[in-house]
């Protein structure tokens, strides 16, 4: 058994799902999520106890040379292990909801599941750009056909964002190409023992750059987010924050740092800089936002700024910390935006002004959704704060000025997120009766905040798992 | 040389047909026909005959293009039946004038001689014209074919002057003598401006800019079957034949020896660059999706004209892109036919809420679209792919960089459709399910996802 399986059992699930019907579609969505997460448990195993669970084989194109090679490392793995867990919670989720036409929605979703995971496994280079790509196609049409609000703005939004992040991946397209010309192969082993100079190595960081920022993303190249956030239906906004923009982060550290490290280095202050003005710029929009799904989005911007700023510091504690975090914020922000969506289902809105006084009608949902908000400001003891914490220490060993500007996500994240939960949640008894979470809500809620918990209280197992494969991507920075 | 001998037969047959009164079976015939010469065609692979004085030359290059070519014309018979059904007694007709074009398409890839090269482009573009006028009492349609022999003949004119100045600097019409003879160090300058007049005249047939400016609106003014050959058949067939008419007569090795190279590959980096951006731009604003189509058209017109800059290696490139692009187009056009048949234009408001009524047919011209946009897993993404690599490995790095951010443009137009199918509402009631439609499209559409799955099927045909 090895890591295609789950690729398999994802893109056969997305098919079966297709082919079941309307009504069956999310039973056999989940069953096939829950299926592809039961396999990724039994490869870390296998993974922990040594054995190879990487792929290698050629692909009949031989001129250019593509190989469809999945490589499973520590790193790819953990990633691997987020998008299936997350992914049976997200459909899960949606069981309170009825959408048309359920089975292409729901067989879109574990499409973009079997993309995304193709993602973080794929070691060739165009193989893994096709991943990249394909992960878009199901999110476009998403947001696209299930979304809420005017159509015609939903429309604007979700068209910019897909030619947004669409420009950046060409161009690293394109970056790819010069690699091969270079290499003659797009193995990434290949690709590592490049020696490019400055120049070129700056050119490529430029590009790889390009795709990530946009996706992730960091500023100035945020402006699809909050709009597409709003607009898209619930699920498609956790698969984008929860893993679709780990995607960004997770390839800055395996693709364009050791594939760039002079540039890197060179320009650690300039990106280190972008990231914590993405942390400044998202917590002060965040605190005037009206419209909760909108706040999140901005509050998730700032919470990504920070991890892209830990990855770019290139120290083992920043690309630890930044990992923690990528793992920590996708499990928080799918809770965050759940919370929002069974606000949204009592009471048809989302506007912060518009609710208030669901405490005493529900303590229940109140006192989960005040885990879930304190885990996004870093209390000690959840998971968020193993990770926040350590990309702040490893930035104030760069220069003690970005931990203290990185550290206002922690301080204006508290601030509008308690905020934001006074508006919601307390003050007088709202007149509109709210019933407490049903029993698929609470489950959902509750599996989010035990792993939160859980590994806020002992997070060594993600670490033991991520730390290998982090040393020898640093290696590879630092080789010259 | 058989298949060009068997398509001609064919072509005959179909007119026969007429008179013995067999109107009904003559699609499901030519199209058998047709697959009889694919197959005659296939075991001419591999073989590198000349015939009657060198006059044909078949070699992999030709047969293989002529395979792409023979695939395309069943494809568009096949669309014929429901597109002719209310002309039941002209569609002999028009059949056999689409198997005589073929006829035409294979000689032009299979020439030995200008005078055959010469035969095959006005066998080509004479059945064009009748083809784009042949719904006659359209106006549009009028305008438009005479529009197109217009300018067509001007260009055909052209091409002879070229090939008449050829002559007189070579002594002969030969390809291969004047291969040979390209290559002596005291040519007359009458070559190369011969050369240029012969490419200036194809590039007008290929629709690349500054020459394209005919092909929007003979592309609406015709009939929608019409179009789909043009942008399909007839760009690919152009484009194959400017690349052989390049590479065979050692063109870019003769300029090299006078100091000329430099020179056309500047021009031909400009023409690519201008016919990407121009086709692109234009593309956006536009709400008829067959002049959509056909500046989308023109921008992959320059994409395939970026292979003129590595002869030597590009074949096998060229072959895969415009395989790629011609079945994406084949698939698109059966569903524009489909969508607007009883339709007096072809706006995008017609496709509105397709995904609701046609979910099949929509996803056919969504993987279409993406396929031209240069989506991953459709063959449109590798042959862009494969034509970048080869044109990074010859150093323009610069004109690739263009052709990226074209390739971003051409999502915006290419997704005004597919947003007006899934998002919008159907304002039309659309029954029947044509089967003949409905094949073409989803054959074509695995065809193209089949190239995109494996490339090298096609990508080393012609090693």
């Amino acid at each position: 058994m090895n890591v295609s399986t789950i690729l398999i059992i994802l893109l056969i699930g997305a098919f079966a799902t297709y082919f079941s019907g309307d009504k069956l579609a999310s039973k056999v969505a989940l069953l096939f999520s829950l299926a592809a997460l039961g396999c990724s448990i039994v490869l870390l195993n296998n993974y922990n106890a040594g054995e190879n669970i990487s792929v290698i084989s050629n692909w009949i194109i031989t001129q250019p040379k593509i190989s469809f090679a999945l490589n499973a490392d520590g790193l790819g793995l953990a990633m691997v292990l987020l998008t299936a867990a997350l992914t049976p919670i997200i459909i899960f989720s949606s069981f309170g909801n009825e959408y048309n036409n359920a089975k292409g929605f729901y067989a879109l979703i574990l499409f973009m599941a079997f993309a995304m995971t193709g993602t973080f496994l794929a070691s060739d280079g165009l193989l893994y750009y096709i991943f990249w790509e394909l992960a878009l196609i199901p999110i476009y049409f998403i947001a696209l056909i299930w979304g809420n609000g005017d159509a015609e703005e939903r429309r604007k939004a979700v068209v910019k964002f897909f030619i947004y992040t669409l420009a950046g991946s060409l161009f690293m397209l394109t970056a790819f190409i010069y690699l091969y010309t270079k290499a003659g192969s797009f193995l990434i082993e290949d690709l590592y023992k490049l020696d490019l100079s400055a120049c070129e190595q700056f050119w490529i960081f430029l590009a790889f750059f390009l795709a990530y920022a946009i996706k992730i993303p960091i500023i100035p190249f945020h402006t699809w987010q909050a709009n597409v956030y709003q607009k898209a239906p619930t699920v498609g906004t956790m698969l984008l924050s929860g893993i679709m923009l780990k995607m960004g982060l997770y390839s800055v550290l395996r693709w364009q740092l050791p594939l760039a490290p002079i540039a890197a280095k060179e320009y650690l202050y300039i990106f280190i800089a972008l990231g914590i003005a993405g942390v400044i710029y998202g917590s002060i929009v965040a605190l005037r936002q009206k419209d909760l799904k909108k706040l999140l989005a901005y509050s998730s911007l700032a919470h990504v700024g920070l991890i892209a700023a830990g990855s770019y510091t290139l120290t083992l504690d920043g690309l630890r910390g930044a990992v923690l975090q990528m793992i920590a914020h996708g499990f928080v922000v799918v809770g965050l935006f759940f919370a929002a969506e069974v606000i949204f289902r009592r009471y048809e809105t989302r506007e912060i002004e518009a609710l208030g006084g669901i405490r005493t009608q529900a303590p229940k949902f109140t006192s989960m959704f005040l885990i879930l908000v304190l885990a996004s400001v870093a209390l000690p003891s959840t998971f968020n704060f193993v990770g926040e914490f350590t990309v702040l220490y490893s930035l104030s060993q760069i220069n003690i000025w970005f931990a203290i500007l990185g550290g206002t996500t922690i301080i204006l994240g508290a601030y509008y997120m308690l905020r934001m939960f006074q508006h919601v949640m307390l003050g007088e008894t709202n007149s509109k009766t709210f019933a407490d979470v049903t029993l698929n809500e609470g489950i959902s809620l509750a599996v989010i905040i035990a792993v939160l918990l859980f590994f806020g209280f002992y997070p060594k197992p993600i670490t033991d798992l991520i730390t290998p494969s982090l040393e020898t991507i640093l290696q590879v920075i630092n080789k010259n | 040389m058989n298949t060009l001998i068997a398509i001609t037969g064919l072509g005959i047959f179909c007119l026969l047909f007429e008179i013995l009164n067999l109107r009904k079976a003559i699609v499901p015939i030519t199209i058998l026909g047709l697959i009889g010469v694919l197959a005659l065609n296939y075991c001419e692979f591999g073989t590198e005959q000349s015939y009657y004085n060198n006059m044909i030359a078949v070699s992999k290059f030709s047969t293989a293009f002529s395979s792409l070519f023979i695939v395309l014309t069943i494809f568009l018979v096949a669309l014929s039946h429901n597109f002719y059904k209310n002309h039941p007694t002209k569609i002999s007709d028009y059949v056999a004038i689409k198997v005589f074009l073929l006829a035409g398409a294979v000689a032009m890839v299979s020439f030995g001689n200008l005078a055959m090269f010469f035969l095959g482009i006005e066998i080509l573009s004479i059945a064009l014209y009748v083809l784009a006028a042949s719904d006659r009492l359209n106006i549009k349609s009028n305008e438009a074919g005479m529009k197109y022999f217009l300018m067509g003949s001007f260009a055909s004119g052209i091409i002879l002057f070229g090939i008449c100045l050829i002559y007189g600097a070579m002594g002969s019409f030969d390809i291969s003598e004047i291969h040979e003879s390209a290559l002596s160090a005291e040519l007359p300058i009458w070559f190369p401006i011969g050369m240029v007049l012969m490419v200036i005249g194809m590039l007008f047939k290929v629709a690349a800019v500054p020459f394209h400016f005919w092909a929007p609106d003979v592309y609406e003014g015709s009939p929608a079957l019409t179009t789909a050959l043009m942008s399909t058949l007839a760009k690919v067939v152009a484009i194959a034949t400017l690349f052989k008419l390049v590479s065979g007569m050692n063109f870019i090795a003769s300029l090299e020896n006078q100091d000329l190279l430099h020179t056309f590959e500047v021009i031909v980096v400009i023409i690519s660059i201008a016919s990407m951006s121009v086709g692109n731009i234009m593309a956006l604003k536009q709400v008829n999706v067959k002049r959509m189509l056909a500046f989308s058209g023109i921008s992959h017109a320059g994409f395939m004209l970026m292979t003129l800059l590595t002869v030597s290696a590009s074949a096998g490139v060229l072959l895969y892109y415009t395989a790629a692009y011609a079945l994406s187009g084949i698939a698109a056009f059966s569903v524009i036919l489909y969508v607007c048949r009883d339709q007096d234009n072809e706006d995008i408001t017609n496709f509105h809420g397709l995904g609701k009524t046609n979910p099949l047919l929509a996803a056919v011209l969504t993987a279409s679209l993406l396929s031209m946009a240069g989506i991953p897993i459709f063959s449109g993404f590798f042959a862009k792919l494969f034509l970048f690599n080869q044109t990074i490995q010859a150093g323009y790095i610069g004109l690739v960089i263009v052709a990226v951010i074209n390739s971003i443009i051409s999502v915006g137009y290419y997704f005004k459709l597919i947003i007006a199918m899934y998002s919008k509402e159907p304002n039309q009631e659309r029954t029947g399910r044509p089967f003949l439609i409905y094949a073409t499209a989803v054959v074509s559409i695995v065809l193209n996802i089949a190239l995109g799955l494996f490339p090298s099927l096609v990508l080393d045909l012609l090693k």
